[in-house]
């Protein structure tokens, strides 16, 4: 749902679902049980990718797209929101969903750039760092506590709109074991560039403003002693106090 | 079916191009009036970095609000810019990304700067990333370093004048430089404490009220505040912090008590708060917050790459584990290699016998 490819190979490498789009998923999911959403899933990626959407769909999920060519390969944040942003309105024919959820962040780019980048493209509202999530079907509208720096905040608004979902959320389900069976045999939508009616010019390492010029181990702060311990608790504490008092 | 035709985004985001001015604009987030400290140190970081790029470069604020006063503006001009851009509006009440998008955005094509940052906070990385896909440019989250040279750009004319932006990247232990070499603005989020304020100087910046067409707010703020464990390590003068060498929950209830006893708070590392025995409020790192205790005192924690860029700040730091070799000694002041099972009580023992 919500890769942050850079210019990484990811040929051959195992796909796992990001941690916190499982979240995403769950709420998705639990929508569906209240209020009856047909949830489709979305990923981006090589083709092993689709063992992500297996996952989600053996979960609960209705439906699953995989956006994959090697055109897409090397995008960077923006790239990635509006190949994403066009997966989503050819899923809906040209529609956009009562909702868009991504996990907060992707554990291996940590940007957490793609979701606000994605409610741009598709021009909707942003709620972001959610942990609970209530919708109103009938109304159209939500209402949602997000988690600020200072506290949470709660939130009320219409739908559609585009939200991040925090791992302080409800926890992901495991999947019953007849989804397993009937995932393993599901159809698995693979969109293209071309599928998704994509500008060359936005996708790709071509559609990335940003490019990695280099990359370099840590600089070391440069680690100081290292002693063994031997059960002297008292210098123990009083390093600890001399760090404290000055 | 959806068809080539069919293009999101197309009737907002705009590019700007190369081609602008030489301002380097800093985001001055406030919540309340009060000017957030990350605001400050990004101010610091742009003193330097518009001596880097010389040549007429203005260090810009831009400063969102309703009710802006004065004591807010030269505040930002005793940390060193030369400009405020102040956008006074109700409709900018209360934080809503799509009319801080809209504001900021329309400053941006408005006055074309080469560079914007902001802070990495709940606000500013979610708003920033759509600023940045509604003009069209690059943004990199989470800088650890800035600086700008002069390079030479294919398929732009003259030399241009490169930020460059590094950060820890891939998930893995390994550090990136990334550059925007055909967008502008070129911006950049950092996280509070990884630079450091400077002290206020006498600033004479020029305040420019700019009056914008906003779009109206869409969500209504019902409630704010509420959070049983609202507690900034980011913040804190001593942190005790625990890793997955804790092996359980109830370790963390150690080393609460080690924290009361020095005055400090618990904090974690993202193995400790991936396994559900702290909450996420508390976790230090790239993923969790940057902090910038007197001392970072650390058990069972192996020291991956982004916790140790969110302990760069820390005065002093007193690590313990098991694995001599393990990476967070490279990066302590002092390391002591045992079991932080033993050494909690321990050290939790000898605190109490000495006092306070």
């Amino acid at each position: 749902m919500n890769p942050e490819t850079n210019t990484l190979v990811r040929e051959g490498v195992e796909s796992i679902v990001n941690p916190f789009d499982e979240y995403a998923l769950e709420q998705a999911l639990a929508l569906k049980d209240s209020a009856g959403a047909r949830v489709t899933v979305i990923t981006m990626g090589p083709p092993q990718a689709s063992a992500v959407l297996r996952d989600a769909l053996a979960r609960g999920a209705d439906r699953a797209f995989l956006v994959s060519s090697r055109a897409f390969g090397g995008a960077d944040t923006l790239a990635t929101s509006y190949a994403i942003s066009q997966a989503i309105l050819k899923a809906g024919d040209g529609e956009r969903p009562d909702l868009v959820l991504f996990g907060k962040q992707a554990i291996d780019g940590d940007t957490a750039q793609v979701g606000p980048g994605v409610s741009e493209f598709l021009d909707l509202p942003l709620v972001a760092y959610v942990k609970d999530l209530n919708v109103d079907a009938a109304s159209g509208s939500f209402r949602a506590t997000t988690v600020m720096d200072d506290g949470e905040r709660v939130v009320e608004g219409p739908l559609p709109a585009v939200m991040t979902v925090l791992k302080d959320a409800p926890a992901p389900r495991f999947a019953p074991l007849a989804g397993a069976m009937s995932a393993a045999r599901a159809r698995i939508e693979v969109l293209d560039e071309k599928a998704i009616g994509a500008d060359p010019s936005k996708i790709g390492l071509r559609g990335s403003p940003t490019k990695v010029v280099s990359i370099f181990p840590p600089p070391a702060r440069g680690g100081g002693r290292k002693i063994e311990w031997k059960g002297d608790a008292a210098s123990l504490a009083a390093m600890v106090r001399e760090a404290i008092d000055g | 079916m959806a068809d080539a035709s069919i293009q999101a985004g197309d009737a907002k985001c705009v590019g700007c191009g190369l081609g602008g001015s030489k301002d380097l604009w800093v985001f001055a987030e406030q919540n309340g009036g009060k000017i957030a400290e990350v605001a400050f140190e990004l101010l610091g970081k742009g003193l330097e970095l518009k001596s880097q790029r010389g040549g007429g470069c203005r260090l810009c604020a831009v400063l969102l609000g309703s009710g802006i006063t004065s004591d807010m503006t030269a505040a930002l001009s005793c940390a060193g810019a030369d400009v405020v851009y102040a956008v006074d509006d109700p409709k900018l009440a209360e934080y809503e990304a799509a009319v801080y998008v809209d504001a900021v955005s329309k400053l941006i094509l408005k006055h074309r700067p080469e560079v914007v940052l902001a802070g990495a906070t709940a606000v500013g990385r979610a708003f920033f990333a759509r600023v940045a896909a509604r003009v069209r440019t690059g943004l990199t989250a989470d800088c650890t370093a800035l600086s700008i040279e002069e390079a030479k750009v294919k398929g732009a004319g003259a030399m241009q004048m490169l930020l460059h932006q590094t950060r820890p990247a891939f998930g893995g232990n390994i550090m990136a430089t990334i550059l925007t070499p055909n967008h502008r603005p070129q911006m950049a989020t950092v996280r509070p404490k990884v630079f450091k304020r400077k002290p206020a100087a006498p600033g004479r910046a020029v305040v420019v009220k700019e009056v914008l067409d906003l779009v109206a707010p869409r969500m209504r703020l019902v409630k704010a505040g509420g959070n049983p464990d609202a507690v900034d390590i980011a913040a804190a003068e001593v942190l005790v912090s625990g890793g997955r060498g804790l092996k359980s929950a109830a370790a963390f209830g150690q080393l609460k008590e080690l924290a009361d006893l020095l005055g400090g708070e618990v904090s974690a590392s993202r193995a400790a708060v991936d396994a559900g025995w702290v909450p996420q409020s508390r976790q230090v790192g790239q993923t969790g917050k940057s902090v910038a205790p007197k001392l970072y005192l650390c058990f069972g924690i192996s020291g991956a790459i982004q916790h140790l860029e969110g302990i760069r700040g820390a005065d002093r730091i007193i690590a313990v584990n098991n694995d001599p070799e393990a990476p967070i000694f490279g990066m302590a002041d002092v390391g002591i290699v045992g079991d932080a099972l033993e050494i909690i009580p321990a050290l939790v023992s000898e605190l109490k016998k000495g006092g306070s």
